[in-house]
């Protein structure tokens, strides 16, 4: 399912994680205008990114995170060529993760 | 309450400039939490409630070290882009709530002991409303808060 987009950028010791998940990020209170029903909420809660196997980073997200989520933050250690991994689970536990090489 | 924290905005603004390049991540000491997804405390319907279930208080200390990003008027609610960055040393988390959704709790943060006080992401926001940004740093709660106006929600249909 490839839904992520990744790129790990080192400058300065410091490394940038841009990430874009694709996901609907459904809250559970829209309404389908066909049949008036309510859609159900199917969010990400959780995700994870790791730098050769240890956790930098863990977001935990709520239904009021935008559809399709962007996700930056930074972090210091990492070499150019280390692995960096970026998982999401989903409220329905669906998940999905990725592999980068830091450049 | 609130005019507390937009004060304590309009102090860090001026300041958050000249800290935003130093760096706090040095100091953090390893720690490493992967605490299950804290369900009551996204389904909380107010920040304090909210806090409490996630962090266990809601005392906030408003500070100078936090800046937030985020538009003074987002069109579309759907996507309000938030970045937070943080001085303050061994910063724990970073959650950001916006105060008037029907659940403010939207995204937290937990950052490594090598992560910097930085993050960025997009949010939705049900109506005009303070952004605000909680770090948790040492036990202590820190905020700071922006006020984004919202011309069309981006809760419901």
């Amino acid at each position: 399912m490839a839904s992520i987009k990744i790129r790990a950028k080192a400058s300065d010791g410091v490394t940038t994680i841009k990430a874009l998940i694709k996901h609907p990020m459904e809250t559970g209170q829209r309404k389908d205008k066909k049949s008036g029903k309510l859609i159900p909420a199917h969010y990400i809660q959780e995700v994870t990114c790791e730098h050769n196997g240890t956790a930098v980073m863990t977001a935990l997200w709520g239904p009021a995170v935008s559809k399709n989520p962007y996700l930056s933050f930074k972090f210091k250690g990492a070499n150019a060529g280390d692995t960096v991994k970026l998982s999401w689970v989903d409220n329905k536990g669906e998940s999905d993760s990725t592999e980068t090489k830091v450049s | 309450m609130i005019n507390m924290k937009r004060r304590t905005f309009l102090k860090g603004s001026v300041a958050a400039g000249a800290v935003s390049a130093a760096v706090g991540a040095g100091l953090l000491t390893p720690r490493m939490v992967l605490a299950a997804w804290p369900t009551a405390a996204f389904e909380a319907g107010s920040v304090d409630s909210a806090l409490d279930a996630l962090a266990g208080a809601h005392q906030l200390e408003g500070s100078d070290k936090i800046s937030i990003r985020a538009p003074d008027i987002a069109e579309n609610g759907a996507v309000v882009p938030v970045s937070v960055t943080t001085t303050i040393a061994g910063a724990e988390s970073i959650s950001i709530l916006a105060e008037k959704n029907a659940a403010p709790l939207t995204a937290s943060f937990n950052l490594g002991p090598n992560t910097e006080g930085y993050v960025s992401t997009r949010i939705k926001m049900g109506k005009t409303s303070s952004v605000i940004a909680v770090v948790k740093a040492g036990g202590k709660l820190y905020s700071t808060g922006k006020e984004v106006k919202v011309t069309i929600g981006g809760c419901g249909g």
